[in-house]
């Protein structure tokens, strides 16, 4: 295991940012720290880089004791949200920086910076000025400027979050790729489920100071061990009273019979009047609202033009996928 | 003059130069309403500034060459001149450090009495100059309640230097330093550079224009003081006496001419001296 964190509490005055936090996170991994704005996931990111002190707890790099570690001695790459550029110098200066500090002999910094403007794909802006550059660039040249040392882990801060939802997506994939290449282990804060579940191979769900769950993409998505995860991760709707993927429901014309499946956790089928139909590019949204609430179900444009579902139809809503979390359960 | 425009959010392209307005060089031409505002400065900056300086620079050429060289190298002049100009370099000297320390002090740390400190900062620029003279004057003078007394000595032109000069570097660096970006610090600290080397590398070049501005302000305040030093310094010749205090001796002995030629040496040496700290300055900057 990389970053071993065990038992680590912050506070900040009264607000409590992290509560008796323990995980580990893999060697040479991507891992996405997950959750809602103010949850305690950037505070711990720190707490790795050693740019905020736990108040209790204990931080473990690669099997050393960090916890009393100053930031230059942990050997880390941050990466901030809004690039904390060094705005004097060059985008090569700014890269070359950690290298200048550790006083390698210019020709090996010449090669390094080299190699990582390639990398980066920033060769040609070597001589530019932060400020000449566009968030996407200024990001690259963080990151490049962050991997120069070769550190231990690289520790991204919702690395794309100032950007628009294009170049996001653009540096999201990047990012993935990049890792493949490089193999250094990774950590990155992101509040976007979607940024998440798309690039890491492990991700850590952190909501109120507390690790909710910790699984792999695919384990969170279909394994969620309670509701917040369940709805953090997806879209969510209600049947019956179980909280379900909108997309494992099927519809079928006219109501069910009394006889399907009513098993111990309530009614696998509910019965109602289509009230809301909402396209969204490929697919369609049908909200079905029966006598105490509504439904949410999604489902492919050709399936819905099959059925030929119109408002104000009756139809029967049940689950195609196996049963999840029953709601209030966990 | 050149008009730079802001872009908006600009699209993920890594092809296509952009070129900073201020690259180029070449000026745009002036719209109706900024050639109304560029005359409207140059009159009020030629009024006020241009020609008064003009007329001084007339009058000291009115004695001829020979008359300038002779009242500039008159030894007692000289010497008031060697001694304002070296006081007002040490005293900018002193407040480059002092004033980026407490402008460090005012912006980075948060303690009791902050409040008050922010508004004394500014009491020896608000203070009418004769009465910080009178403050000075029974703080060091004879009667020195700390039995200090520097009166008619040569530390009392410092002294009065340093009290009136205070203020300038400390509000020229102090905004500049509360809008610096933290993380560009914590950045540099996790790529392993020591606190030192954090302040050297990513904070000093960021806020070195400012301290070279508030030297070139706290300089220039210097070297025309007068009310202050007057009552502590005694004025006396080839000791204490400062320029602004020999133009004045000038002027009541009916040598304009003199006076004239005294204020114009010592406005090319503040000329000198500005520019340099302004080359030094991007040096400084470029250097990183």
């Amino acid at each position: 295991m990389s970053i071993e964190i065990s038992h680590v509490s912050k506070r900040f005055g009264t607000f409590v940012a992290l509560d008796d936090v323990s995980v580990s996170i893999p060697t040479g991994q991507l891992t996405a720290l997950l959750g809602p704005s103010g949850g305690g996931k950037s505070t711990l990111l720190r707490i790795i880089a050693g740019l905020e002190r736990a108040d209790s707890g204990r931080v473990e790099i690669e099997g050393v004791d960090a916890t009393n570690l100053p930031p230059q001695k942990r050997n880390v790459g941050f990466v901030f949200q809004h690039y904390a550029a060094f705005k004097h110098l060059t985008v090569r200066r700014n890269i070359a920086f950690g290298l200048e500090i550790r006083r390698r002999p210019k020709a090996e910094i010449r090669a390094r910076v080299d190699e990582l403007l390639a990398l980066v794909h920033l060769e040609q802006f070597a001589d530019r000025l932060p400020a000449q550059l566009s968030g996407g660039q200024r990001q690259r040249m963080a990151l490049a400027r962050a991997l120069a040392v070769k550190p231990t882990v690289l520790l991204l801060d919702e690395p794309f979050g100032a950007l628009d939802a294009k170049v996001r997506k653009e540096l999201r994939d990047w990012l993935r790729r990049l890792h493949d290449e490089v193999h250094v282990t990774t950590v990155f804060v992101t509040h976007d489920q979607e940024e998440a579940l798309e690039v890491a191979d492990e991700i850590v769900v952190i909501n109120e100071g507390r690790v909710e769950q910790v699984g792999s993409p695919d384990d969170l998505y279909d394994r969620p061990a309670n509701d917040f995860v369940m709805r953090f991760l997806g879209p969510v709707t209600q049947l019956g009273d179980r909280l379900v993927r909108p997309h494992d429901l099927r519809i079928t014309v006219g109501s069910a019979g009394p006889s399907d499946h009513a098993g111990v956790n309530g009614p696998a089928s509910v019965t109602g009047r289509i009230t809301r139909i909402v396209r969204v590019g490929f697919e369609v949204r049908v909200e079905v609202t029966t006598d105490d609430h509504v439904v949410t179900v999604t489902l492919p444009r050709s399936e819905f033009l099959e059925l030929g579902l119109h408002t104000d139809a009756v139809v029967s809503v049940h689950q195609a996928a196996p049963a999840r979390v029953a709601a209030g359960a966990a | 003059m050149s008009v730079a425009t802001t872009a908006g959010p600009r699209p993920e392209t890594d092809a296509g130069p952009r070129h900073a307005a201020s690259d180029s060089g070449v000026g745009y031409p002036l719209t109706r309403a900024s050639g109304l505002g560029l005359g409207l400065a140059m009159l009020w900056f030629s009024l006020l500034v241009l020609i008064p300086l003009t007329a001084v620079m007339v009058t000291a050429s009115e004695a001829g060459w020979s008359g300038f060289w002779g009242t500039i190298t008159n030894e007692q002049t000289a010497a008031a001149i060697r001694l304002t100009v070296g006081t007002a370099l040490l005293v900018t000297l002193v407040n480059v450090v002092m004033g980026t320390a407490i402008a460090w002090v005012l912006v980075r740390d948060r303690f009791v009495g902050q409040r008050v400190l922010e508004i004394l900062i500014d009491i020896p620029f608000a203070l009418p100059t004769i009465v910080a003279g009178l403050v000075l004057l029974s703080l060091y003078g004879p009667k020195s309640p700390l039995g200090i007394n520097v009166a008619n000595t040569r530390p009392a032109v410092f002294l009065a230097f340093l009290f009136v000069t205070l203020p300038f570097v400390v509000r020229t660096v102090q905004p500049v330093l509360a809008e610096l970006d933290r993380e560009a610090e914590e950045a540099a600290a996790s790529l392993g550079a020591s606190r030192f080397t954090v302040f050297r590398r990513i904070v000093l070049p960021s806020i070195t224009p400012a301290i070279a501005a508030g030297a070139a302000l706290s300089f220039a305040r210097g070297v025309s003081e007068y009310g202050s030093l007057v009552l502590l310094s005694g004025n006396l010749p080839h000791k204490t006496e400062v320029t602004s205090v020999r133009i004045l001796s000038s002027i009541e002995n009916d040598n304009l001419e003199g006076a004239a030629a005294v204020a114009t040496i010592l406005l090319v040496i503040s000329l000198i001296v500005i520019v340099t700290v302004d080359i030094l300055q991007r040096r400084l900057v470029r250097r990183g």
